[in-house]
């Protein structure tokens, strides 16, 4: 029994630790899907986790919200982080940069910005005040009553369920309406694409845009989850984790979102493992280092063959013949 | 058959930096018809097409469509008009199916939702109605060639096309599939569907065309009923009868036989034969030119004898030495020199100096490196001489050659190539853009080369290039040599048949290998007749 | 990324120093926003970084090991490829440096060597792997970069708690002093600024990166396969060797670069839980310094000057020093998106050029 309690509380746990990688993952997912590659998923997390910790600290010291506060400040953060994804979009796809300088150029000015305006805005502060209104967990009415599995799965914070909800909808976009039938294209071939006329470049700054707003919703979720503050080392890998699952995942959002958690687990693992003391066996350092080793291995095709959408990094030149 | 035009374009004059790509042309096209457009590649057709799908816009001129004027701004315009283009390149979504990418853009819908059965009952209709069978739920990458052409049409039937524009539709199919294709043709003009079609196959323009219009040069030559004449006065109007650059040559003394191929095969990317048992044999002293409508494999060929890519099967053989599969880099110290045709993209590394183009092939072997160290100034010197051997015109051997001229660059490779006094040298489309002056100076080097006893393989889509050049021509055509002609006893008319897949008729016949079961192969085409 | 590389190597050095000049003034703007002073704060940069010889010398060592991060990114760019694993590749090169510095004892004339052929060995091999998956697996070294860089910081770690580690203390021991770049001698005459001879080494190797691209036979190959790989392939050359010999020698300058970090500066190695960033800044010198020996160095003095003077303009007019982070990152867009600055310069100068 304590096996099983152990259990469904480390899938609890895991789950708390996939979500912002669930939603950084569909942000990738949704950019490079459409041709643009995107590493700056990292940065897109600062700005969405920095945004929601500020607007909901001046919500609730200065407009007294309360239990509301979280919520403004998850909305804000990905309005925050579509915009934040502009110079990405503007470099990449206008003036055809190459789309991983411009993705490192995001992430610094992502590090760079989000402590400069703290500083700005709280008095030389390096991170914000810890947040009393944060998510608390909810547990689903009935489901949550199943013994074991319903701690498991049906206890778990708003922005879970929401993230879940999210790769369900993006997997029906992309496969099922229209739109997704041409972002697909625009990944694929932007030539065919252009043929039927449509407008390739609006569509990937669509997508790059939607991809900064998903990927900050990920940052969002840790503040308003996890550490209820944001300070320089709140995302600190975790877009790079999302990055790999997204390439576990193939570009797929289920099967990236099962790669979210398979790397979740090795965070929820490593606290555990360190309350049981297993640390003496297997170095800690090993299962951080496990998500990136197992990325390289499926890249270098030993565990089957990951393919990129194939423009994706390419600009698109109208008219080239 | 209705009459009535469907399309006119009056006038049309489209230029490009350095070059007039339309000039003045004149385009009648009628309702119900197929109207063929007959030019060599490079005449113009392929750009008029694009301005009347909107792709491109003209200088000059006026588009009339079913009596209209129009001005097609964009290739919706052009769908919007009725006229829908079938790519010479597919544009096709390769992980999506047929059904998807035929109805991509043009998405029917349920809601928010792709309405796939709906789109699925109106693809079957249109497929039932021209005859165009297809697979809906099969993925590009899965079906075949011509499935994937008719995706093509499908795609523009589905956009309500009355005006069909194929652009060398047949480059890619096979004898069988080509049949099956022209059926579907007939069809759709039953249909009162308007076909234009782009090509420089005189068999189908016979088989198929009602009225041809024949381009050479970006001028209009003459546009007249097919039934009214032959394969050999269209393929003498599409080649022309040009001034020709005659070179002065001495009579060629061939020696040994220094390269031979013997039933060579090789596949291409796709795992599709390019190379179908090809024989050859190149001797000293001779050049031997590969003729041949772009596409019938020789590039695959050259890739193969300067070891760019694997022969599947078959002996290659230098100076009786086997060489098939060996590194480029083996092959070149085999005294194999190779003028690429790409000069810019393969010939030569723009951002490098001159001097460093000039040692591309050889800047690891003394005197160019010793000790691993770069002797920069035997290699300055080396340039100094070759620029001075060679007229190369250019500030001095530092300057990188992306400065130099179209004509200058490409001596820097003849003068690299030559320079390693190769035994066989391999050159191809020596003189593409080259102007008169340099493609003279390159021509009096290769005569210089055959003369000196070396053996020359010449592969030139220029006609008369081969033809000034060649000791002898070898023609080929879906990766064989279909025959090998002297130049003084045949004419442009015979080789612009062979290279059509037609057969040789008299006169000029085959000097050496008999291309074995290729002419047979080809009765397909010739009994294709409406 | 061919694209890129020729791009960057075609330009007028316009590019970077405009991009350069509307970072600042960007930054400018942003200060002023915020209600500061950005010539008192660019004044106090300048005065953190140069005022004294005690700053000085810590801006030398700040310059440091950006030369060699640079010069690992800007090799590969000569090659071709993208190394944003310089990171990784230090990270490597600084463990390696500190276990030969921690674990074995010798006379300095034979400890400092070996300590670096270690490092240089270490960070070459990490980038080793990288060309290698790309030459026969055709995997892109972007993504296997950064999933090494994260490999690499996981797994010094894993080594300085295994063998290297300091009781009690998230470093490692201290390297024996026959390892260490640093002298009293050299340190006195800053002031007790934390210079070491690491920088001689990075000229050195600057010298050295100079050297082999442009007199050597494998740097033509280098340079020939960076520019065009295509004509390479038809002219001879081992496309895919060329690829795993450049990262090697790409990581090997980082590698060297960490070993000088360890062995100058700290004389330890921490256990680090995020990024130290040479990496990430390697790349700005490198595109900064379009990838030419000298070019490196000027951008490494500029990063260095401006990330160690930027906590100056926190002293000097309130600042908060991540500003410069802003800065830098804007430079990088500018220099990437050079379409967009030749477009400026353009209007500016309202003449025509012809853009190719």
């Amino acid at each position: 029994m304590a096996v099983l309690q152990a259990a469904s509380e480390l899938v609890q746990t895991t789950i708390v630790f996939a979500t912002a990688l669930v939603f950084a993952m569909l942000g990738g997912l949704v950019s490079e899907r459409s041709g643009v590659v995107n590493i700056a998923l990292e940065g897109m997390m600062m700005a969405g986790a920095f945004t929601a910790a500020i607007v909901t600290h001046y919500l609730e010291t200065g407009a007294g919200l309360g239990a509301s506060a979280p919520w403004i400040g998850f909305v804000c953060a990905i309005v925050m982080g579509a915009l934040f994804s502009l110079p990405h979009a503007a470099a990449s796809i206008t003036f055809r940069a190459d789309q991983v300088v411009s993705g490192v150029a995001l992430n610094l000015l992502a590090a760079g910005s989000t402590i400069y305006v703290c500083k700005i805005l709280l008095d030389g502060s390096a991170q914000t005040p810890t947040l009393k209104n944060v998510f608390s967990k909810w547990a689903v009415p009935l489901l949550s009553d199943i013994p074991y599995l319903g701690q498991a799965l049906f206890i778990a914070y708003p922005t879970s369920y929401i993230a879940f909800l999210l790769v369900a909808l993006i997997w029906f976009v992309l496969y099922k309406t229209p739109a997704g039938l041409r972002l697909r294209a625009v990944g694929e071939h932007p030539k065919a694409a252009d043929s039927v006329a449509i407008n390739v470049h609006r569509v990937r700054y669509a997508a790059v845009m939607i991809s900064g707003a998903l990927a900050a919703m990920g940052g969002a979720t840790i503040t308003l989850t996890t550490t209820s503050n944001f300070s320089h080392n709140t995302i600190s890998g975790q877009g790079f984790i999302a990055l790999a699952a997204l390439i576990f995942g193939k570009w797929k959002p289920v099967a990236g979102m099962f790669a979210a958690l398979f790397f979740g687990i090795a965070s929820a693992l490593k606290s555990v493992f360190q309350v049981y003391g297993i640390t003496n066996y297997i170095p800690v350092d090993f299962i951080y280092m496990f998500p990136y080793i197992l990325t390289v291995l499926v890249l270098a095709g030993f565990v089957g063959r990951a393919v990129a959408p194939a423009a994706a990094g390419k600009p698109y030149r109208k008219g080239e013949r | 058959m209705q009459s009535g035009t469907a399309v006119e374009m009056r006038g049309i004059t489209k230029r490009f930096p350095g070059i007039v790509a339309n000039d003045n042309i004149h385009l009648q096209v009628r309702k119900g018809e197929i109207h063929a457009l007959l030019g060599e590649n490079g005449a113009g057709k392929t750009t008029l097409m694009n301005i009347l799908f909107g792709l491109y816009q003209p200088d000059e001129g006026e588009i009339f469509i079913n009596g209209r004027k129009v001005e097609i701004t964009g290739p919706q315009k052009a769908i919007d008009l009725g006229i829908g283009m079938i790519h010479q390149h597919f544009m096709l979504v390769e992980p999506y199916t047929v059904l998807q990418n035929i109805i991509l853009g043009a998405e029917p819908r349920r809601g928010i939702l792709i309405d796939y059965k709906k789109a699925l009952a109106r693809v079957l209709e249109l497929s039932d109605k021209y005859g165009l069978h297809v697979d809906p739920h099969r993925t590009i990458r899965e079906i075949s060639v011509g499935m994937q052409q008719r995706v093509e049409i499908l795609k523009t039937l589905y956009r309500g096309a009355d005006i069909l524009i194929f652009d060398e539709p047949t480059a890619v199919l096979t004898p069988q599939e080509i049949r099956e294709l022209m059926a579907i043709m007939r069809r759709l003009t039953e249909e009162g569907k308007t076909i234009i079609l782009i090509t420089h196959k005189l068999k189908e323009i016979m088989a198929i065309g009602d009225r041809v219009t024949i381009i050479r040069r970006g001028r209009v030559v003459d546009c007249l009923p097919v039934r009214e004449s032959s394969p050999e006065e269209l393929a003498s109007m599409m080649v022309g009868r040009n001034v020709s650059f005659v070179v002065g040559k001495k009579e060629a003394r061939p020696g040994e036989t220094i390269l031979e191929l013997k039933d060579v095969t090789a596949c291409d990317e796709r795992g599709v034969q390019v190379l179908k048992g090809l024989s050859l044999e190149v001797r000293r002293g001779e050049i031997l030119g590969i003729a041949g409508v772009e596409g019938n494999g020789q590039q695959e060929l050259i890739e193969v004898l300067t070891g760019l890519r694997k022969a599947s099967s078959g002996e290659i053989l230098l100076r009786g030495r086997l060489i098939r599969n060996e590194s480029p880099r083996r092959i070149a110290e085999s005294k194999v020199g190779y003028i690429p045709e790409d000069r810019q993209k393969r010939g030569l590394v723009l951002d490098f100096s001159v001097g460093e183009n000039l040692v591309l092939k050889n800047y690891y072997e003394p005197p160019y490196t010793e000790r691993c160290l770069l002797r920069h100034n035997r290699i300055h010197a080396h340039a100094a001489s070759l620029i001075g051997e060679y007229d190369i015109r250019t500030p001095d051997e530092r300057t990188p050659a992306r400065a130099l001229s179209g004509g200058n660059q490409q001596k820097v490779i003849v003068a690299r190539e030559v320079a390693g006094d190769p035994d066989l040298l391999i050159a191809t489309q020596p003189t593409r853009g080259l102007d008169v002056g340099a493609i003279e100076f390159i021509h009096r080097k290769l005569i210089e080369q055959r003369d000196s006893g070396k053996a020359v393989l010449l592969y030139s889509l220029e006609l008369d290039e081969i033809m000034n050049l060649s000791d002898r021509i070898a023609v080929m055509y879906e990766g064989r040599i279909v025959g090998i002609l002297d130049p003084r006893k045949t004419d442009e008319q015979e080789i612009g048949l062979l290279m059509s897949g037609g057969r040789a008729s008299g006169g000029g016949g085959s000097a050496g290998h008999a291309p074995g079961g290729g002419a047979g192969d080809h009765a397909d085409e010739s009994g294709v007749r409406a | 990324m061919n694209g890129l590389v020729r791009r960057m190597l075609g330009e007028s050095s316009l590019i970077p120093i405009v991009s350069i000049v509307i970072g600042l003034l960007l930054g400018a703007v942003i200060m002023l926003a915020g209600n500061y002073d950005p010539i008192a704060a660019y004044g106090s940069l300048l005065t953190r970084a140069f005022g004294d010889m005690y700053n000085l010398g810590e801006t030398i060592r700040q310059i440091t090991p950006y030369i060699f991060t640079g010069l690992a990114v800007a090799f590969a760019f000569r090659s071709g490829l993208f190394n944003i694993g310089a990171e990784g590749q230090f990270i490597m090169g600084a463990v390696a440096a500190a276990a030969v510095g921690v674990l074995l004892e010798m006379p300095w004339y034979l400890h400092i060597p070996l300590a670096l052929v270690a490092s240089a060995l270490a960070g070459g091999l990490w980038g080793a792997v990288v060309g290698y998956l790309k030459a026969a697996r055709g995997v892109h070294e972007v993504i296997t970069t950064i999933m090494l860089n994260w490999i690499a910081l996981h797994l010094a770690n894993y080594i300085v708690r295994g063998a290297l580690l300091e009781k009690g203390l998230a470093r490692s021991r201290y390297i024996h002093e026959s390892a260490w770049l640093s002298t009293s001698g050299l340190t006195e005459l800053f002031d007790n600024a934390r210079i070491h001879y690491g920088i001689l080494i990075a000229l050195a190797l600057s010298a050295l990166f100079y050297f082999v691209l442009w007199k050597t036979r494998q740097g033509f190959e280098f340079r020939a396969v960076g520019f065009n790989p295509d004509a390479s392939e038809y002219a001879g050359i081992n496309v895919k060797s060329t690829f795993v010999k450049a990262m090697f020698i790409s990581g090997l300058f980082a590698g060297v670069g960490g070993a000088c970090e360890v062995m100058g500066v700290f004389h330890y190695q921490t256990i680090n839980s995020a990024f130290p960033g040479y990496g990430l800044m390697g790349i700005a010198v490198a595109l900064i310094g379009r990838n030419s020996a000298v070019g490196v160095v000027l951008g490494a003095v500029l990063i260095g000057v401006l990330t160690y003077g930027a906590s100056g303009m926190k002293f000097g007019a309130g600042v908060p020093e991540e500003l410069i982070n802003v800065v830098i990152a804007l430079v990088i867009f500018f220099v990437a998106a050079s379409g967009l600055v030749e477009l400026l310069v353009r209007r500016f100068r309202n003449r025509n050029r012809t853009v190719h």
